[in-house]
């Protein structure tokens, strides 16, 4: 029926979902990992960050699912179906209006008329020069002049609806449990709106209230309106945006899936081995952080360009050679952010080598290689999360200065970078075009600052000098 | 002092000629001179002359490694590799794809990129500071906690939207100064601040959660609490024997770099069209001018080493416990 | 307790609680206090007690999770606690001055030591900078640092421990304060140090008529500097009195029992009494005596109801519900502690062929500098020392810190690999050991580290733990063999074995030690190196585990190399005992020949300076000059010449031979010349 495609960084993606099982399935049993979790669930802070991120999360697996659409309109005789060469994801099934709705050019958010003045031909050789209606956005009014009323009415359908899902959820949270535990419903309710549920709840459930809300009002007035305008080649600006969000996750997180292996195993090994191996590692790390990172992303970026222009049939399709730029564009930036963690990691294995429980494991004649993943390791896991944490808004936001150096992702891409790498140039235009920039600039920001709150919590969880020492004082 | 000043300098050379390797191995072994000669040419001019011409016009139509046909040291001497990348060392950029001599450009372009990233530097360092004290003086109160916050709203916004949003607001609808461009001499304050203000914003957030970390790290140390005991106010702590210690990784951060300011910044100037190295650097990136992206990368990495040298020479000023040995 | 009117300073029912997760500790609970004008009054107490919380809400230099609930601290009459913040300010250093026990973090690492002495001085006395600066001078010299001008231009890091304490001390001289607060002042130096400082204090107070409130877990000290005691447990003054008293007849069940868990000679082949249990959690309000879930002599009572202060007269009093009005006094003062009858402590002959053969061990470290790293010297932390320890007997290495001691036991273990000499373990030389072959051998030597809490793996199981060496070594590959093995050892070290699934954190610092000591038997060792293995453990937990080492040694047969600066410990458990200084041993024989019969100018210093809980002793300390030289760069001839009371001219011109003066009995010192 379908025909999957997998592209590189879909592989990846789902490698470190993988990943992050396995590992979540290793931690469950182990106290001193699932303590600093659970500290992060009982902040509010971090519920709420991380129910965004969730969010956001969720949407750029769905988009990783890749297939080729069917053509509609099989030619006669043809049995076997045939396949676009286009690629789409599963997301972009849910969003389906939003990618097919194209306009001719811009359009403003809510807007029914194009942004441009056009020549329309009125019959009878007569002409006039105004705005054309949009061929989508607000198509379904017969009068223009109703736009508000319309929108309104929508607003509030989609705010029903979303607070109505929600308090369908809240109750499902709280009833569950009463039928369990054969307590009064309205004794939890009160409870959890208290807040003297164990785990912060009630921030969670606002959380997803408000993301629920926002997504019941897209329902409501994305499928009849342009709701963040149109761009320059008449696409939904709404779904340019919400497709930026794999984008940006890819970087953030690909990047580091890429880098980990090496700075940890060069990190601890230069630590605890010492000597020629630590020569070795020390000087890799030097001389690959002494090159300024943006000129070594952009020496490769080019490169790749030079190679994909030269070797165009190495390509199935547009699609797969903007993946694989996007792939390389995540190694070297792996490349240019692992020396600071091998840096971290080696200087902590320096210190923990001659801790004495690691001395008392030499001493029962525990082998280096062993000493190492069940003593250091494990000790140094820490820092290796934080890093990740903390990087992850960085990659980010660096996605969106690199593209508009046109040292980032394919211009083919829909990413942040690239929509306001093409939208910041229309700033000089009469009225402005702003949307475009806003929406990007929005999203990535919401991104961003929950990844940042999030990245608060972890580090105050985790870093042992932020808990102050164990010791007793 | 000396000796290990030596040593370090000793050291410099070999990761040198490993970052030389590298970008030798980038620009030369991906792609052949060939490939990038046709991506110069462009797809539809493309004759085998036409790229011949390019590669001998440039100096590219040499062997890689080994010149056979040459007697003695020309076989060596007489290549690509040494001719584009051993001669970096003596700093000889040579001339850009365009023709260019890039020894030059580099020196007219340093002055403007050093007018925007010093400013920038020291209003950053000196706001940062005062911001992170303030908020440490204040710990534990709803300024210091509403201070992280916007802190941290602040370093999730996107540099690009401070530059964007700068340049709008201050540029087009206040009208105060010149969106972009850039003259010498005097004139040059206006074309300065913006960008500086710009490069301001968009590090204040970061900076001054991080200096304050430094500082409440400090102020939990045991020699606050003798400080104290010996009836200091709470103002004398902080600012002698606190803002001494902090000060110590806060300076030596910034030391590691300032050699790294001569590049600029790639963004910044990019955007507000100053004529220094960072739009250098872009330009030369956009027009795929490979010899300049070269030399810069080559540049980069000594005012890199340059940094970590100047930054354990600034240790051992700071902090009287590190002697170099 | 009346409050007299000459007080200087007066306590009265002070409450702080400290906030940690998951609760409120209630630190001090209801702590009173009176210290007089000039003298010296010490409070006595275990690590957790509450006695630092005590000295720091006098001064109000709480951190910032604690919190003064209630109470009073008058000065001269004035309640500090109600004072406004600037005129506290005003107290701090000039009234009332504080050090603190580490003297290194304690010191600000960037300002010059005349500058932060002269910082004290301008606060309180309004002098000009250069004068300030001339007074710090002057107070550098009065607390005894020789050079003292060219010493205020020189930083912290330059200084030695002890001299950094003596800074310390005369940063808080500076406002010439009536009270000087002295927190552990010494527990962080070695003994022949800590013998200097303590009268350094002495005469400072006498000269100055400064009172000074000590805080120090160890009874010796008390019984050398103080006049007074309180005795804290808990949070509370269990009892106080006249030093003197109260060192004559301990009242209080803990203190006896605190002096009954002292090693010391007259104990030697018995077991140390020990006080079981642990200090209660301070989380919980407790409605009895807090000391009655560990007290031999508690009844109903005492679980009940919280036992009232009860004043004896001369001063003293005592918080126990065995001295209420009314009780026969005479029945609750049982007979001091019966010594345990000694179980198998036969000592063996001296085996003919020892276990362990050391000779002329070296443990250099190059120092290099220049352009290509040239070696240019070496650091000689262990500079040709000689062992023998035969199977079941114990050696003791004392030393203070510096001295290389540490530095042997790796080497012995080839932890470190030794620069040269000979390390023969049951007549294999270790040495030349290497991969598979050295892990093997691995087993039967182990090794008992200081740090309770940095030996073991904080993310592993105590299970795990123990279980490791066996893992390593594959000596029982059945999996539920070595999960019984491991609850045996458990057992064995008086652990329970349900411990195999906690964590190291869950564990006191006596418990993990436990934990280290089995995780070492699970291989079946035949040496262990002790590492100071009681060290970093109060009193009461101290005896727990030499009790335990001594049991082990008598039904397993294990040698111990006992690495130590307490003598009192060598006396207790070790059978030979060998003195380190700078690297080399320069006395070693039985203990009861070395430490009854001192050869060595250096063992008798060491000997004399600890403290001794008898504020009757009466005993002459040899007071030594300076401080433990740098192993870079050894002074000629007799490396204890520049400190040495007794040295002479050869002393200055060749190093000693090593010569026999009894059974055993041998010591490198020219005042012992070779026949």
């Amino acid at each position: 029926m379908i025909s999957p495609v997998v592209l590189w960084t879909d592989a990846l993606v789902f490698t470190l979902v993988g990943v992050a099982v396995v590992f979540g399935l290793y931690a469950r049993r182990r106290e001193h990992l699932r303590e600093p979790w659970r500290r992060v669930a009982r902040s509010p802070k971090g519920v709420s960050a991380g129910t965004v991120l969730a969010a956001f999360v969720a949407i750029g697996l769905l988009d990783s699912l890749h297939f080729h659409p069917r053509l509609e309109g099989a030619e006669a005789g043809g049995s076997a179906e045939h396949y676009s060469t286009e690629v789409a994801s599963v997301f972009d099934l849910l969003v389906w209006p939003l990618r097919e709705r194209v306009e001719k050019t811009y359009s403003a958010p809510f807007a029914t008329h194009a942004y441009a003045k056009e020549t329309i031909d009125l019959g009878g050789g007569r002409q006039a020069r105004e705005y054309p209606r949009l061929v989508h956005g607000g198509a379904h009014l017969s009068d223009a002049g109703t736009r508000g009323a319309d929108i309104a009415l929508r607003s509030l359908a989609g705010l029903g609806a979303g607070i109505a899902l929600w308090l369908a959820l809240v109750g499902l949270f709280v009833a569950v449990p009463a039928a369990r535990r054969g307590e009064r419903f309205g004794r939890l309710w009160r409870a959890l709106w208290a807040g003297h549920w164990q785990w912060p709840w009630r921030t969670f459930l606002v959380t997803a209230g408000v993301l629920l809300t926002l997504v019941t009002l897209g329902v409501t007035l994305a499928g009849t309106y342009h709701v963040l305008g149109t761009d320059k080649v008449g696409q939904d600006v709404l779904y340019q945006a919400l497709k930026s969000v794999r984008t940006g996750l890819v970087i953030g997180t690909v990047s580091t899936l890429v880098m980990l292996p090496f700075a940890i195993a060069l990190g601890i090994s230069a630590g605890y081995f010492r000597g020629l191996v630590d020569d070795v590692v020390q000087y890799l790390y030097t001389t690959l952080s002494s090159i300024p990172g943006v000129l070594l992303i952009a020496a490769a970026v080019l490169m790749l360009q030079v190679y994909v222009a030269n070797h165009p049939d190495d390509f199935e399709s547009l699609a797969e050679s903007a993946d694989l730029r996007l792939l390389f564009l995540s190694i070297i930036l792996g490349v240019t952010s692992w020396t600071g963690l091998a840096r971290l990691l080696r200087a902590e294995t320096l210190k923990l080598s001659q801790v004495e429980f690691v001395l008392a494991a030499q001493a029962l004649g525990v082998a280096g290689g062993r000493i190492l993943v069940r003593h250091i390791l494990p000790n140094v896991m820490h820092i290796v999360l934080i890093t990740v944490v903390l990087d992850f808004s960085g990659l980010v936001l660096a996605e969106a200065v690199l593209s508009y150096v046109s040292i980032g992702v394919d211009p083919t891409t829909i990413s942040w970078g690239n929509m306001i790498n093409s939208a910041r140039l229309e700033l000089a235009r009469e009225p402005v075009v702003w949307w475009s920039l806003a929406a990007a600039f929005f999203f990535m920001f919401s991104l961003v600052l929950s990844a940042n709150l999030f990245a608060d919590v972890v580090r105050d969880a985790f870093d042992p000098r932020l808990r102050g020492s164990e010791r007793p004082a | 002092m000396i000796a290990y000043l030596a040593r370090r300098l000793l050291y410099a050379l070999p990761i040198l000629v490993g970052v030389n390797v590298l970008t030798f191995f980038l620009f030369f072994v991906v792609n052949s001179p060939d490939d990038m000669a046709r991506l110069h040419l462009g797809v539809k001019r493309v004759t085998p002359d036409a790229i011949e011409k390019w590669k001998v016009e440039r100096g590219y139509d040499r062997p890689l490694f080994w010149n056979a046909p040459r007697p003695g040291l020309a076989a060596l001497t007489d290549t690509i590799f040494f001719q584009k990348s051993v001669r970096l060392f003596t700093f000889d950029f040579g001339r850009s794809d365009e023709g260019r001599e890039i020894s030059r450009d580099i020196a007219e372009r340093m002055g403007p990129s050093l007018a925007i990233a010093v400013p920038a530097l020291l209003v950053g360092l000196l706001v940062n500071v005062t911001l992170a004290m303030t908020l440490a003086f204040f710990r534990g109160t709803y300024l210091d906690a509403w201070g992280v916050v916007f802190a941290v709203v602040l370093m999730s916004v996107s540099s690009l939207f401070y530059i964007i949003g700068g340049q709008y607001l201050v540029g087009k609808l206040l009208r105060l100064v010149p969106i972009s461009g850039y003259e010498g001499g005097l004139d040059a304050v206006k074309f300065i601040v913006l960008p500086v203000l710009v490069s301001l914003a968009a590090g204040v957030g970061s900076g001054t959660r991080w200096y304050r970390t430094l500082f409440l790290e400090e102020l939990g140390r045991d020699y606050v609490r003798t400080a104290r005991a010996k009836g200091l106010a709470e103002r004398a702590v902080l600012f002698k024997h606190v803002l001494r210690n902090a000060l110590i990784p806060i300076l030596t951060g910034v030391v590691v770099v300032l050699p790294l300011l001569f590049l600029g910044s790639l963004i910044t100037e990019a955007f507000f069209g100053i004529p220094g190295l960072g739009s250098y650097t872009i330009d030369a990136i956009h027009q795929q001018d490979f010899a300049v992206v070269r030399a810069m990368v080559f540049l980069g990495s000594v005012l890199y080493i340059l940094g970590l040298l100047l930054t354990d020479i600034s240790y051992t000023l700071v902090d009287p416990r590190v002697r170099l040995e | 307790m009346t409050a007299s009117p000459r007080a200087l300073l007066e306590v009265r029912d002070l409450r702080v609680s400290l906030s940690v997760p998951g609760g409120t500790v209630r630190a001090v609970d209801g702590v009173d206090l009176t210290v007089m004008p000039g003298e010296t009054h010490a409070i006595l107490g275990e690590s957790g007690c509450g006695k630092s919380m005590t000295a720091l809400s006098i001064l109000r230099l709480l951190p910032a999770a604690g919190r003064v609930v209630d109470g009073s601290v008058r000065l001269d009459g004035t309640d500090l606690l109600r004072l406004p913040e600037d005129a506290m300010r005003a107290v701090r250093g000039r009234r009332v001055a504080m050090i603190f026990q580490e003297p290194q973090s304690s010191l600000n690492p960037v300002l010059t030591v005349g500058d932060q002495i002269a910082e004290g001085v301008r606060r309180h006395q309004g002098l000009s900078r250069r004068a300030a600066l001339r007074r710090a001078v002057e107070l550098l010299e009065a607390v005894g640092i020789p050079d003292p001008s060219r010493r205020a231009s020189e930083y912290p890091h330059q200084l030695s421990g002890g001299m950094k304490q003596r800074v310390m001390i005369a940063t808080a001289l500076a406002g010439e304060p009536d009270l000087l607060i002295a927190d552990e002042p010494t527990t962080a130096l070695d003994v022949t140090i800590q013998a200097q400082v303590l009268e350094l204090l002495d005469q400072l107070r006498r000269e100055r008529g400064m009172a000074v409130l000590l805080i120090t877990h160890d009874l010796g000290v008390v019984a050398e500097s103080a006049q007074r005691v309180a005795v804290m447990y808990a949070g509370q003054v269990v009892e106080e009195g006249v030093t003197a008293d109260l060192f004559a007849r301990p009242l209080h069940p803990y203190t006896r029992k605190l002096f009954a868990a002292l090693p010391a000679v007259g104990k030697r082949g018995g077991a140390l009494e020990v006080i079981p249990g642990t200090v209660p959690s301070l989380t919980a309000h407790v409605p009895g005596c807090r000391f009655a879930p560990r007290c031999d002599q508690a009844w109903a009572l005492c679980r009940a109801a919280a036992p009232g202060w009860h004043p004896l007269g001369r001063g003293q009093g005592v918080r126990c519900h065995l001295y209420a009005e009314g009780r026969d006094r005479a029945r609750s003062l049982p007979p001091g502690p019966a010594v345990v009858p000694a179980s198998m402590a036969v000592p063996r002959d001296v085996t003919p062929t020892p276990l362990l053969r050391v000779r002329g061990l070296q443990v250099h470290f190059p120092i290099r500098r220049g352009l290509l790293q040239r070696v240019v010297g070496q650091v000689r932390a262990v500079d040709g020392v000689d062992l023998d320890l035969a199977a079941g007997r114990t050696l003791a290495l004392v030393g203070e810190s510096g001295c290389g001691k540490t530095t042997v036991g790796h080497a012995v273990l080839q932890l470190l690999r030794p620069t040269a000499g000979s390390v023969r373990f049951d007549g294999e030389e270790l040495t030349r050991l290497s991969g598979p072959r050295l892990r093997q051998r691995r087993r039967e030597l182990q090794i008992v580290f200081q740090d309770p809490y940095a030996s073991m793996n904080p993310r592993m199981l105590v299970g795990d733990i123990v279980e490791e060496g066996m893992l390593a070594q594959g000596t029982l590959p059945d999996r539920t063999a070595r999960r019984s093995r491991v609850a045996d050892l458990l057992a064995q070290v008086g652990l329970d074995p349900g411990a195999t699934d906690r964590y190291p954190h869950e564990f006191s610092g006596g418990q993990r030690q436990r934990v280290a000591i089995a995780r070492a038997l699970a291989v079946e060792p035949r040496l262990v190196v002790c590492d100071e293995p009681t060290s970093a453990l109060d009193v009461s937990v101290q005896a727990q585990i030499l009790n335990l080492l001594r049991n082990l040694q008598d039904h397993l047969g294990l040698a111990y190399l006992f690495i130590t600066h307490n003598l009192a410990v060598v006396e207790y458990l070790a059978h030979e005992v060998a003195v380190m200084y700078l690297g080399r041993i320069v006395e070693r024989g039985p203990v009861g020949a070395v430490l009854r019969g001192p050869a060595h100018p250096y063992t008798r210093a060491l000997l004399s300076a600890v403290p001794v809980p008898d504020p009757a002793g009466g005993r002459a300390v040899i007071h030594l000059e300076g401080e433990l030289p740098s192993p870079s760069q050894p002074p000629r001839g007799c490396h204890f010449h520049p400190r040495c009371p007794e040295a002479r001219d050869l002393c200055r011109e060749s190093y000693p031979e090593t010569v026999g003066v009894g059974t055993g009995h041998r010591v490198a010192c020219h005042l012992h010349p070779p026949s």
